[in-house]
């Protein structure tokens, strides 16, 4: 179990370093489509919503489920308001 | 192979995806695919999910899918681009709050009480929840539902202090009393806690500071995505969640540079809330010197060199149309026409860039302060639309100003200065604008589509 946390926090840094190389060079232009597709990243949390919403405890899939509900909100909406917000971005 | 092998495998590549999609977001040309990428990755990855043997019923997973799945579509598809900053923050708040579910779900299953795991559980919760209700309210300040002004109170910092100290000793009791209040009792406190702790840390944050916070809050819901990947144990959802958190780190940073303020000093001292010393050094002004359109257009008839600069006050007079058309008719006019958009013009973010990209204007016509500031001698006209505390040279002439040190648009090097402006009210910050009094500057007073449009009209003769 402990191994697999350190794996996990290994992944968790090595990941912040990644998003913040990528991150670092996109043009203030673009700031507001990379914040709404960031958010729609976000979204991911979806995976564990899914699991929890469909186990077998009453409880849990309450939860699960307005977690999947408010989760594909955020995702389909946040990639769809990018997707249309990018689609406006134009050079003469 | 064995099927969880199998599920990381495909966890993997939409990691990648992810990765690449977000580098591609980086530039203009390939962001719209980027965001295409991105977006499989999603897909790839809930479809993978939803292969988990460990999932006995489909039937509310679905119904909450196709649900949520509407809802988004209609908000994404049917939301006014001037409104994109409280989408925006809604859509952060509706992350947040679904982290805080699945965290709350892990836990009332209480299938563990290994204080890695139940450490996990209440970062999920406590960022999950205080993105959520901070969202809610920047979403109502963006609205305008509550009131746009910063909100300060005495004993501000007591309070925090004991909600600060409140949050500890329900997380100590989470981890390692577990039992002085029941397990439930103590969920549900953490939550209220959180909202609490969200509330009051957007409410003392004033309009003009809202892209901080925006950046902000979508970095927290990407650390509270994360922190739900340590509680189910799970690759994707913590690469994806500290993309996202440094994504918004990074932007929050950016604004805070572009004020030149930290983030703590926009974060708690409800800037403008209380203008007092700095009023003072600022009254002795002289007079304002009013325009007609008519006279604007003979000026703008014979410039060869315009700088047009948006700000707020054009996303609510919604002239973006109007900016673009009076765009092109000096182009066509033969003068050489940019548009120069400070970072934080608006209300998120990119504001600005997004509302022209609306109306039409090529992207590549947009510049920066840094790039537009060392050849303002040569604009014949600038015209300031809608914007204030970013052109004010207070910002570089007067120590004793509350933005003193903030770059700016030094829009009063040019040779002509035009303002449109609803009155001589001041600006969000309540600090007074030497600008509107210099030599150069004639104010055009009126809203800001109609003044655009009298002028296009002037053109088109």
């Amino acid at each position: 179990m402990e191994t697999q946390i350190i794996l996990l926090i290994f992944v968790l840094v090595l990941s912040i370093f990644l998003g913040v190389e990528l991150i670092t060079k996109v043009p203030s232009t673009l700031h507001t489509p990379l914040m709404s597709g960031a958010n729609a990243i976000s979204g991911i949390t979806l995976v564990g919503a899914i699991l929890s919403s469909g186990s077998s405890e009453i409880v849990t899939i309450i939860l699960g489920t307005a977690a999947v509900f408010f989760a594909s909100i955020n995702v389909v909406g946040g990639y769809l308001v990018t997707n249309r917000m990018l689609g406006m971005f134009k050079k003469k | 192979m064995d099927t969880a092998i199998l599920v990381n495998l495909f966890y993997i590549a939409s990691s990648i995806l992810f990765i690449v999609g977000l580098k591609m977001l980086g530039s203009p040309d390939t962001a719209r695919r980027g965001n295409l990428l991105s977006s499989s990755g999603m897909l790839l990855a809930v479809l993978i999910t939803l292969l988990d043997q460990n999932i006995i019923d489909y039937r509310y997973i679905a119904g909450a899918l196709i649900a949520g799945s509407i809802v988004g579509y209609f908000a994404a598809t049917k939301v006014k681009m001037t409104s994109m900053p409280e989408m925006v923050a809604i859509f952060n708040g509706f992350g947040g709050v679904a982290s805080l579910l699945v965290g709350s779900a892990e836990y009332v299953s209480g299938t563990f009480d290994n204080p890695a795991f139940l450490g996990a559980i209440f970062l999920t919760v406590l960022i999950g929840g205080l993105t959520f209700s901070g969202s809610i309210i920047a979403y109502g300040k963006l609205s305008e539902v509550i009131s746009g002004k910063p909100y300060l109170y005495k004993g501000q910092q007591f309070v925090n202090g004991i909600l600060l100290l409140a949050i500890l000793l329900v997380g100590i009791n989470m981890l390692f009393i577990q039992g002085f209040i029941s397990s439930e009792g103590t969920l549900i406190l953490l939550i209220v806690l959180a909202f609490i702790l969200g509330i009051l840390f957007v409410i003392p944050i004033g309009g003009a500071d809202m892209p901080v916070v925006i950046a902000l809050l979508n970095s927290f819901s990407g650390l509270a995505a994360c922190a739900a990947g340590f509680v189910i144990l799970n690759n994707v959802l913590i690469v994806a969640g500290a993309l996202v958190g440094a994504s918004g780190l990074i932007l929050t940073n950016i604004m805070c540079k572009a004020m030149n303020r930290s983030l703590a000093n926009v974060l708690f001292s409800g800037f403008g809330a209380a203008p007092d010393a700095a009023a003072e050094s600022t009254q002795e002004q002289g007079e304002v010197k009013p325009i007609s359109a008519e006279d604007a257009y003979l000026i703008l008839e014979a410039a060869s060199s315009v700088l047009i600069v948006p700000g707020y006050g054009m996303a609510v007079a919604q002239a973006q149309h109007a900016v673009r058309e009076l765009g092109e008719l000096l182009e066509d006019n033969g003068a050489e026409v940019k548009y120069a958009i400070h970072p934080v013009a608006g209300r998120m973010p990119g504001h600005m860039n997004v509302l022209l990209a609306e109306a039409n204007v090529s992207y590549d016509v947009l510049v920066e302060p840094d790039d537009v500031n060392p050849v303002m001698e040569t604009v014949d006209v600038c015209i300031v639309i809608g914007a204030n505390d970013v052109v004010n040279p207070d910002a570089k002439d007067n120590e004793g100003s509350p933005i003193y040190g903030m770059p700016i648009i030094e829009v009063d090097n040019a040779k002509t200065v035009f303002v449109s402006k609803r009155s001589m009210a001041s600006g969000f910050a309540g600090i007074q604008n030497p600008l509107f009094f210099k030599s150069n500057t004639r104010m055009l007073f009126g809203d800001a589509k109609e003044t655009v449009s009298t002028l296009v009209s002037e053109f088109k003769g």
